[in-house]
């Protein structure tokens, strides 16, 4: 990249040599690709390139063009010295230098958006919260999220999952205006409920780390979905608590969680959607 | 000859899609057809014990026809 940009800078200058005021404008440019050279010079001529760290990566790939094909893992190998530190780094590099073709989701690459959930070394977590353990020299094994439909390589399908959210209503609902006419307002100790609840970023990874979910996914809603349905029930501004707990009073919505807590091992924001989960049931149970 | 279910269900979304034409323009109803029978055709190759394939194929088609069903759909190339 660096050699990319010298050369570019250079052939730049060259032609902008004839107007002096041009080439002022090319100076900071020029500069700046000086540095990036003089670094990687100095680099060289010390000789302390360190010896090429390398780790293999085996990645779930299925191409929906070719549906007789099976899927298979393919192995990637790359130079750790010059990966970034996350799993994701090492994915984008794949992409771009190694096979265009593989395919994955990723945008904020620092855990805010939920895109990159999948399911790494057997655990389900974000490709960008996640570092490459650098002692051992094993292979990393990337699938998607399990027991969810593929799109393509990495890519689940989350449709059933976004509607599962759509139908517990996850916006306020209330009938009453606040009482001066301003915000919704909230005591402190009310907010405090939230805390825990609305870090939630529906990447998916504890509703597709849930056993109950994988074999009842049509009905059972999932930790994800409970913790976000909790999350507004304990609202105080919310004002349809009695109808959202209404709406899980069934033996399939709420009440397959049999607390096997895979959530809250496998959240990646540190979350605990057992716990929310158990808190329903208790409000449920006391109501 | 006795149908499996999955023959059965792909019967159902074939005859689903054809339909689904009738709800579309006169003039075009041709055109969706002919791209019906198209996706159709262009599958007919796969080995019937292949589950996985014939099943996502399956669910791909499911979600062509909500798609192309959709009144703001007005006219169809098959290809």
């Amino acid at each position: 990249m660096a050699a990319l940009r010298s050369t570019s800078t250079r052939a730049l200058l060259a032609s902008a040599r004839p107007s002096s005021l041009r080439i002022a404008a090319a100076g900071p440019i020029r500069g700046f690709a000086q540095l990036a050279d003089g670094a990687q010079q100095s680099n060289v001529a010390a000789g302390d390139q360190p010896a090429a760290k390398l780790k293999t990566f085996q990645i779930y790939r299925w191409n929906p063009d070719q549906p007789t094909e099976k899927p298979r893992m393919q192995s990637y190998t790359l130079d750790l010295n010059k990966t970034g530190p996350m799993v994701l780094d090492a994915l984008i590099r794949i992409k771009n230098e190694l096979d265009p073709t593989l395919t994955f989701r990723r945008s904020c690459r620092e855990g805010i958006c939920g895109s990159c959930a999948m399911n790494i070394n057997g655990t389900n977590t974000l490709a960008c919260l996640c570092r490459i353990p650098n002692e051992d020299s094993s292979e990393m094994k990337i699938y998607p999220l399990p027991h969810t439909y593929v799109v393509k390589d990495l890519v689940p399908d989350l449709t059933q999952f976004y509607k599962q959210y759509k139908s517990i209503k996850p916006y306020l609902q209330r009938d009453t205006p606040s009482p001066d006419g301003k915000e919704y307002r909230q005591t402190k100790e009310d907010r405090k409920k939230l805390d825990g609840l609305y870090e939630c970023i529906l990447c998916a990874c504890c509703s597709t780390s849930c056993p109950s979910y994988w074999w009842n996914s049509e009905e059972y809603l999932g930790p994800a979905i409970l913790l976000q349905s909790y999350r507004w029930i304990v609202d105080s501004r919310d004002e349809r608590t009695a109808q959202r707990k209404d709406a899980l009073n069934n033996s399939m919505s709420l009440y397959r969680c049999h607390t096997i807590l895979n959530c809250t091992r496998t959240c990646p924001k540190g979350l605990n959607p057992g716990l929310a989960i158990a808190k329903i049931k208790k409000e449920m149970a006391f109501s | 000859m006795r149908l499996s279910g999955l023959q059965k269900e792909i019967l159902s979304l074939y005859r689903q899609c054809l339909r689904a034409c009738r709800s579309k323009p006169e003039a075009k109803q041709a055109h969706f057809r002919s791209f019906a029978r198209n996706e159709f055709n262009k599958n007919m190759g796969i080995d019937k014990r292949d589950f996985g394939a014939i099943e996502f194929l399956l669910r791909k088609g499911r979600r062509q026809l909500e798609m192309y069903s959709s009144p703001g759909v007005k006219d169809i190339k098959s290809q």
